[in-house]
């Protein structure tokens, strides 16, 4: 039924009043639509602040004090630092239509290698470097086979993930290497301005990638790779190569994140950043970046992490089996996915 | 009208006509069908076979007309109702499912079971007898349709077909993606069908093969009927292409002197091929110059200015531009040397539909606006509205989505985007496809007023009369060879579907 559409070369060499006709149903049809609050930007961003309200108001309801204590926020927060981090990069893939499973797993190889006795001799600096070095060129790995390789993004993260696990287990021997380097701890561990320094970190992330997205060469064209790849290409966009580039910031963050995590845990160990990568795409979604492409919003991002880590507090200040909370978070996911499709149906 | 006083048809189509949401693509169509005839449906690029096909295998329902089943008039509700009345269709995009086996294929939707449990033995067993019918028991029943030529999975597709039991066949171009040899095996197993009373409904540009094994033609224009049930042994080729020329389309076209004569080839182009697809192409253009691209669909016209441009890689020849050779496959290249394309499929393959208008004119260019690789959105959005406003692009603005403008002002976005580059060389496919009558006229002067203010432009269409109209030169392009080049006032639309239909000027 598609062959006559707007647009359809039928319609083209139809008489001629016909496909005036034409014409003008098309614009007809595009004025009433996109008109609810919801679907704009800065409608749909405020959505998800209203969700983030009523779970605070759920918070206080249940918990109290213990909820609302500036301790329990910087908790909150602490926690969702590292998740947030690696959601930024996750927004970016998601953006091009691309999906990067790995990122748990790069962040546990990167907080694994960071902190071999050896990377350690050389102090604080070379560990940070290591870890972001070990994130950027997984990340590149990544891309390569994605852009090059031609092999799809979820098999080629799977890949990364199971093999990055894998190498992680082989360094570390399976055993937690405590981080024994005391200026790391001084420079990454504890709080400035009463805030946790990781929280600043992301927040520092969150920023720049906000900048990037928005307003950089760089963001235009992950918009544009993944709205249209075959426009993209056909207008000149080097899509191959700016792929491979979104794939390495997808690593760096991870890599970030292994740093981050080694603040807060103050070890590196293979089992680090387990499970992470779906929590950070489940972030990206329900923060309404599109997962076929072509719309991302670092704003929407880290709601969707503040709501999830909200909601993952709550549940433990009430004492709420894991599995339940596994459930919840499951419904969740899928309730703001169904969301999405209908809004992008209704602009459609 | 021609009308010959036939036997009892096995199936008439009376007054079809058809109506989509603002166009009518069939208005008029009468259809006779003999049984054990090979009647031959001809006529241009939207004349509405297509949609007349569709309605016969049930995929459209037709807004007016009756369809008679041996004198008893039917209902086809759906595919399969078509198929249970006997009328089986062969599409020209071969419909098979590579995963599956050929018996798979074969039985696919009516599979042969008995409580649920499918009878594949009984199947392939079929498969086979049905195989050797069409007089290709080389090709196994068990084997995956993947692995077959296009000629196998055409044979796999006429098996269906047969499966049927059907009484009318519809083959949609079927020796398309056939070689000489495989294609005379096509026209024995037709043979064979029509001697068992089959009746085949045959669609073919190449009226080579009409005269091979056609009965009678139908010629279709506009969506009508233009003439019904001629012989093909008493009827001229030239009586042919006049009834499926002279469009009822007015095209008004600017007036042009050409290019001077000593303007320089801005776009050189030598030898190029792709292999498999198109050969030995070359072509100069001038700067102020409009060169057209005439063909039928598939003759290779699109795949010339795509490798042209580097979306698709060359296998032999060169291309230039002001004297600078490309580098193969690069489109970023092509740009940089300042050709622009605007795609085919516009939609698909040129617009972010959900993007504002600016950022689509400046797709190409949007680099360039910024400092240090932070874009300049203000200086964006002035260039983008400089030329949409030279354009006269409507509604006027730049900042809404591109989805919601007409097919003529996205075209119009599209030029734009390549006037903020500054192109020399513009390669323009199919670019009054979707735009209605009235903003065709605009376009068309805007193309030309592009050649006047320097630019090389290539124009391709499948709508002969456009490319006649507004080039300055024409090659008519066949079967991916150029089979013609000159003037575009030396040939008329008779003469060019004279070259693509029989390969020769008549």
């Amino acid at each position: 039924m598609s062959e006559h559409k707007l647009g359809d070369p039928k319609v083209a060499v139809a008489p001629s009043d016909e496909s005036a006709r034409v014409e003008k149903a098309g614009t007809a049809a595009a004025a009433p639509r996109g008109r609810n609050v919801f679907s704009g930007s800065a409608g749909r961003n405020l959505g998800l602040v209203v969700a983030l309200l009523l779970l605070c108001v759920a918070g206080f309801a249940t918990a109290g004090e213990r909820f609302g204590s500036v301790s329990n926020l910087m908790t909150i927060l602490s926690l969702g630092a590292v998740l947030g981090v690696v959601s930024i990069g996750m927004t970016f893939v998601i953006t091009t239509g691309g999906i990067d499973l790995s990122v748990g797993s790069v962040l546990g190889l990167a907080s694994v290698w960071a902190t071999t006795l050896a990377t350690q001799e050389f102090g604080w600096v070379v560990m940070v470097v290591c870890a972001l070095a070990v994130g950027i060129g997984a990340g590149l790995v990544n891309g390569l086979i994605i852009a090059y390789g031609r092999v799809v993004a979820f098999i080629a993260t799977l890949a990364m993930l199971v093999a990055a696990r894998g190498l992680a287990e082989l360094i570390a021997q399976k055993r937690t290497q405590v981080v024994n380097d005391s200026q790391f701890l001084a420079v990454f561990k504890g709080n400035l301005l009463g805030v946790p320094k990781i929280v600043w970190i992301f927040a520092l992330v969150a920023v720049l990638g906000w900048f990037l997205l928005n307003r950089t060469t760089f963001g235009r064209r992950t918009v544009a790779v993944g709205g249209n790849p075959e426009a993209a290409r056909l207008a000149g966009i080097k899509v191959q190569r700016h792929l491979v580039y979104v794939y390495a910031l997808s690593g760096l963050t991870a890599g970030i994140a292994g740093v981050m995590m080694l603040a807060r845990t103050s070890a590196g160990s293979s089992t680090n950043g387990m499970l992470l990568e779906l929590d950070a795409i489940a972030a990206v979604v329900v923060g309404g970046t599109l997962l076929a492409g072509g719309r991302g919003t670092i704003v929407g991002t880290v709601l969707g992490v503040l709501i999830f880590t909200t909601l993952t507090n709550i549940f433990i200040l009430n004492n709420v089996d894991s599995s339940v909370q596994a459930i919840a978070k499951g419904v969740i996911i899928v309730g703001a996915v169904l969301l999405q499709q209908r809004i992008a149906r209704r602009t459609t | 009208m021609v009308t010959a006083d036939p036997p009892q048809p096995l199936l008439q189509m009376q007054g079809i006509v058809k109506v989509f949401p603002g166009a009518r693509a069939l208005d008029g169509v009468d259809l006779e069908i003999l049984p054990g005839e090979v009647h031959c449906l001809l006529g241009q690029n939207g004349a509405g076979k297509s949609t007349l096909i569709k309605v016969l295998a049930g995929a459209h329902q037709p807004t007016e007309g009756e369809i008679l089943l041996d004198g008893e008039p039917i209902h086809i509700s759906d595919p399969v109702a078509a198929l249970r009345h006997g009328v089986a269709t062969m599409y020209q995009e071969l419909d098979v499912v590579d995963g599956l086996t050929v018996a798979e294929n074969v039985y696919l939707g009516h599979e042969l079971s008995t409580l649920g449990f499918s009878q594949r033995r009984e199947a392939v067993r079929q498969t086979r007898a049905l195989l050797k019918r069409l007089g290709h028991s080389e090709i196994s029943p068990n084997q995956e349709v993947e692995r077959l030529s296009a000629a196998g999975k055409q044979i796999v597709s006429m098996a269906r077909a047969l499966s049927h039991d059907a009484r009318v066949i519809i083959m949609d171009e079927p020796s398309a993606v056939l070689d000489s040899e495989e294609v005379g095996n096509l026209f024995r197993v037709v043979k064979e069908l029509t001697n068992a009373g089959v009746a085949v409904v045959y669609i073919s540009h190449r009226l080579e093969e009409i005269r091979e094994i056609g009965d009678r033609i139908t010629v279709l224009k506009d969506g009508r009927t233009v003439a019904q049930n001629l012989p093909v042994s008493e009827t001229p080729t030239s009586k042919l292409i006049t009834l499926m020329t002279g469009r009822s389309v007015e095209y008004v076209f600017p007036e042009t002197d050409g290019p001077a004569q000593d303007a320089p080839v801005v776009l050189d182009v030598q030898g190029l091929g792709l292999r498999g697809v198109f050969e030995d192409v070359s072509l100069q253009v001038r700067a102020g110059e409009i060169v057209g691209l005439a063909g039928l669909v598939g003759a290779g016209r699109s795949e010339i200015i795509e490798t042209v441009y580097g979306a698709r890689r060359a296998t032999a020849g060169t291309v230039t531009v002001d004297s600078k050779r490309l580098r193969a496959g690069s489109v970023a290249a092509a740009v940089d040397a300042g050709i622009g394309l605007a795609p085919e499929e516009r939609k698909s393959q040129g617009l972010l539909l959900d993007e504002p208008v600016y950022r689509n004119v400046t797709l190409s260019t949007f680099a360039r606006f910024a400092r240090g690789g932070f874009l300049d959105e203000r200086a964006e959005r002035r260039a983008a509205k400089e030329q949409a406003d030279s354009l006269e692009l409507r509604p006027a603005g730049v900042d809404r989505a591109i989805r919601t403008l007409s097919g003529g002002n996205q075209q119009k976005a599209m030029l734009a985007r390549w006037l903020v580059h500054g192109c020399r060389v513009l390669l323009l496919d199919e670019p009054t496809r979707g735009v209605d009558v009235g903003a065709r006229a605009e376009i068309y002067a805007l193309i030309r007023r592009l050649a006047d203010e320097g630019a090389a432009v290539v124009v391709v269409s499948s709508e002969i009369p456009e490319v006649l109209g507004l080039a300055d030169r024409v090659l008519v392009v066949s079967e991916g060879r150029v089979v013609h080049e000159g003037p575009a006032d030396s040939i008329d639309e008779h003469g060019v579907l004279d070259l693509v239909m029989e390969g020769s000027v008549a």
